[in-house]
């Protein structure tokens, strides 16, 4: 049967939520051909991921906006999640069903009818380039391509080399476009205001459009103590080049973006393309959010929406352990206290000639347990050839946090080099009980020293053992 | 001889009987800031620490005077505690903080501007103006008081840059620490500005990091307005794209907020960029030097 998916978005009422016969969308099929813009390859169908993350970003990139400079915290929510909160809010998806296996495939298949887009469902843009993103004519088309896709690895321009795993499929059905748009909502950092994108130009030339016509391009702040006022949405309007009787309609979809935005602590809806169909209709045709991280504790429905597959392993078991650690390529394993402190380390070992192999805040406390298990995460990657710890002891004494690396290294078994640099209170107190040990801790007197010392010791290690090339690793976007 | 806080400040602790407000009030009487109260809502009329409890910072400032705060309450509420310490008429509300969802932030930014307050964080360590006034989770002993302005992004890193500079035996007129969050109070461009104005500040120590664009606009004000030195180190070079670094701003999206890019303003504005974490406070001591 279909997949029912109830994300249960708290704020909303109405929990059963359903795909099926919601809006009139028509069928390519009985359709005759060259009556309206349908591009020919599957691929370039309207349906179609960004190439390169979000525009937004993109475009701060070209230097067309020099206010989306970044998201934060945010948690990225499939293509099929976000169109099922649009259709929660009532902003207009095309008909689709989300499949699992093959049966579900099939059941959803005949449920929409024939063609269908067949979608994989992976936290990354460029599928459609990369083949996640299929257009199927036939039943047996569409078997072929789900059980191909199904249990795959997608390798996109955004991903690493090893992809990211497809467990969901979103099969819709065609719609017949008549313009392609854009439109996003994104917090502007700069501007401090959540700000609204459009573009006239929707779909895959989006991109261009913003490097060679930036006019195309409107951009509507939003006052955060009135919300979104009406003149925004007629502009927007008036920018996109409405009818009088599809404004009605933009001012709903708006509103109710906006609204979703607001309650569920959105830091990002994309839209791309928003497309006017063949009836006058505005329809989501993709989407795209980004909730807020800091936010989701008041919003338990949607933190179930996560889907740790798609992130790196080591970095959604050191969440779980309440630490902030990112693989990079490099040999070095870096374990710091403070995120700012343990960035610049990582930039010191680049100085010194060597590279980083993770970004590792084990926050203020540095306790024992909480090295150890810094300990235990960075010797996961079988890269690391020798670790730096770099440990600014503030409130903590230093001489407590070396006798909880002493013990974190003789519990966790460390068998390559350590280099530990202690800087703050006690800080020669610590460095003599780690000189002291009988344990290999090499210390180092100051933070140049440290980087000097633990480039060479990986060195060393590295001749013996061939450093593996893990290209590709933390390229994603 | 300092900015915004000095030894008259008379302080308060937002969240003052929980653990991390209670422990950091204590450093803080310990340094000598002149506390005065703590509020927690529902324990008025108590003593902590020595300390009336108010259960609002309305009735903190009636009774002590207070004009500034350290707020250490949970995410969920510490929107809604910067916006009371404003009404009451606060003038500095530090936001030790953090996690605070952005759209409130928003908000608060929203509604501080029609306000007199000054707002530090959140998702930061706080101010110290060493040897007078500590509000925050640094730890006081490796400030000496002195003529360096220090303004930062982040913790540790700004305690590295303190030591380092107390090290060379320069000490700090006062330490600015303005949070990693990409909503945040006081910017770059603000505590520039004011360590321009401070008669006892001689040259300012700036601390970015990858994200946002606070350090290209701190470039451009350096260039126009300001007459003192400066000298940059800016974190997050060996940053991959598209990852968050710890700190929910420090980010390199899009091409933009890379570290190289904010380098190449600062220098254009002529300010002294330092390569090395490990150089700060002998970069800054020979730029004085000059």
């Amino acid at each position: 049967m279909a997949h029912a998916l109830d994300p249960g978005c708290s704020m909303v009422g109405g929990g059963f939520w359903s795909w099926a016969g919601c809006f009139g969308v028509l069928l390519i099929g009985s359709m005759e051909p060259g009556t309206w813009s349908l591009p020919k390859n599957p691929a370039e169908y309207a349906n179609l991921p960004r190439q390169s993350a979000p525009m937004a970003v993109m475009l701060i990139a070209l230097g067309h906006a020099d206010c989306f400079r970044s998201y934060w915290m945010s948690m990225n929510l499939h293509e099929y999640q976000a169109k099922q909160l649009f259709a929660q809010f009532d902003i207009p998806v095309p008909e689709a069903r989300v499949a699992e296996t093959l049966e579900e495939v099939e059941t959803a298949a005949a449920a929409l009818g024939l063609p269908t887009v067949l979608k994989a469902q992976v936290h990354a843009g460029g599928r459609g380039k990369a083949g996640g993103v299929r257009r199927c004519n036939t039943a047996t088309e569409m078997q072929t391509t789900a059980k191909a896709l199904l249990g795959s690895q997608l390798v996109t321009a955004q991903t690493s080399l090893q992809g990211l795993p497809v467990s969901r499929l979103l099969l819709e059905r065609p719609v017949a476009v008549e313009r392609e748009l854009y439109l996003a909502l994104l917090v502007d950092r700069a501007a401090e205001r959540i700000t609204i994108m459009a573009s006239a130009s929707g779909g895959m030339e989006i991109e261009q459009v913003a490097a060679s016509r930036p006019e195309a391009l409107l951009v509507s702040r939003i006052e955060p103590l009135f919300g979104l006022r009406p003149w925004q949405s007629r502009q927007i309007g008036d920018f996109f080049g409405l009818t009088a009787e599809q404004q009605p309609a933009l001012n709903r979809l708006l509103g109710r973006l906006y609204q979703l935005f607001i309650e569920c602590d959105a830091s990002l809806i994309e839209i791309n393309p928003l497309v006017v169909t063949r009836d006058g209709e505005l329809m989501a045709l993709d989407a795209k959010i980004e909730l807020d991280d800091n936010a989701l504790f008041r919003h338990p429905a949607l933190a179930a929406l996560h889907d740790p597959s798609q992130e790196d392993a080591r970095e959604v078991a050191a969440r779980a352990e309440g630490l902030s650690y990112i693989s990079l390529e490099g040999n070095i394993g870096c374990m710091v206290n403070g995120a700012g402190l343990a960035m610049a380390t990582m930039d010191l070992i680049a100085l010194h000639g060597g590279a980083p192999a993770n970004f590792l805040d084990v926050g203020g406390g540095a306790t024992a347990e909480r090295v150890g298990r810094a300990f235990k995460l960075i010797l996961s990657d079988e890269k690391v050839a020798a670790v730096l710890v770099n440990i600014f002891g503030g409130i903590v004494r230093c001489d407590l946090i070396a006798e909880g690396i002493l013990e974190a290294v003789k519990d966790v078994g460390v068998r390559v080099p350590v280099v530990v640099r202690l800087e703050g209170t006690n800080a020669e107190l610590g460095l003599q009980r780690l000189a002291q040990s009988e344990l290999a801790i090499e210390t180092a007197a100051t933070l140049a020293d440290a980087a000097n010392q633990v480039v060479k010791a990986a060195a060393q290690a590295g001749a013996h053992e061939p450093v593996q090339s893990d290209a590709g690793a933390g390229e994603r976007v | 001889m300092s900015v915004l806080v000095d030894a008259s400040t008379r302080v308060i602790c937002q969240g003052f009987t929980g653990r991390q407000g209670s422990f950091h009030s204590e450093q803080a009487i310990a340094y000598g800031t002149r506390m005065v109260a703590g509020v927690t809502p529902g324990k008025g009329g108590q003593r902590h620490l020595g300390l009336p409890v108010f259960d609002t910072v309305h009735a903190a400032v009636r009774e002590t005077g207070a004009n500034a705060t350290m707020i250490y309450v949970p995410a969920a509420y510490a929107a809604d505690a910067i916006l009371e310490a404003a009404d009451a008429g606060i003038h500095v509300i530090v936001c030790i903080t953090e996690g605070i969802p952005v759209l409130d932030m928003l908000k608060v930014k929203a509604a501080l501007a029609r306000s007199e307050a000054v707002l530090i964080g959140p998702n930061c360590p706080g101010i110290i103006t060493p040897g007078a006034c500590k509000i925050g989770i640094m730890p006081g002993a490796i400030h000496t008081p002195g003529r360096v302005g220090i303004v930062s992004r982040s913790g540790t890193l700004t305690y590295e840059a303190v030591e380092q500079t107390s090290a060379e035996g320069l000490g700090q007129s006062t330490c600015i620490g303005i949070g990693g969050d990409p909503i945040q109070g006081l910017d770059f461009v603000d505590c520039l500005a004011m360590f321009e104005n401070d008669p006892d500040t001689d040259a300012v120590l700036m601390v970015g990091e990858i994200g946002g664009s606070a350090e290209e606009a701190a470039a451009v004000f350096v260039q126009r307005q300001m007459s003192k030195p400066v000298v940059a180190y800016i974190a997050g070079v060996t940053a991959p794209a598209g990852k968050r670094m710890g700190h929910a701003g420090a980010i390199v999206s899009g091409g933009g907020g890379t570290a190289e890019a904010k380098y190449s303003a600062l220098q254009a504005a002529g300010v002294r960029v330092v390569r090395s974490p490990a150089l700060l406070g002998r970069s800054l001591a020979e730029q004085l030097r000059r």
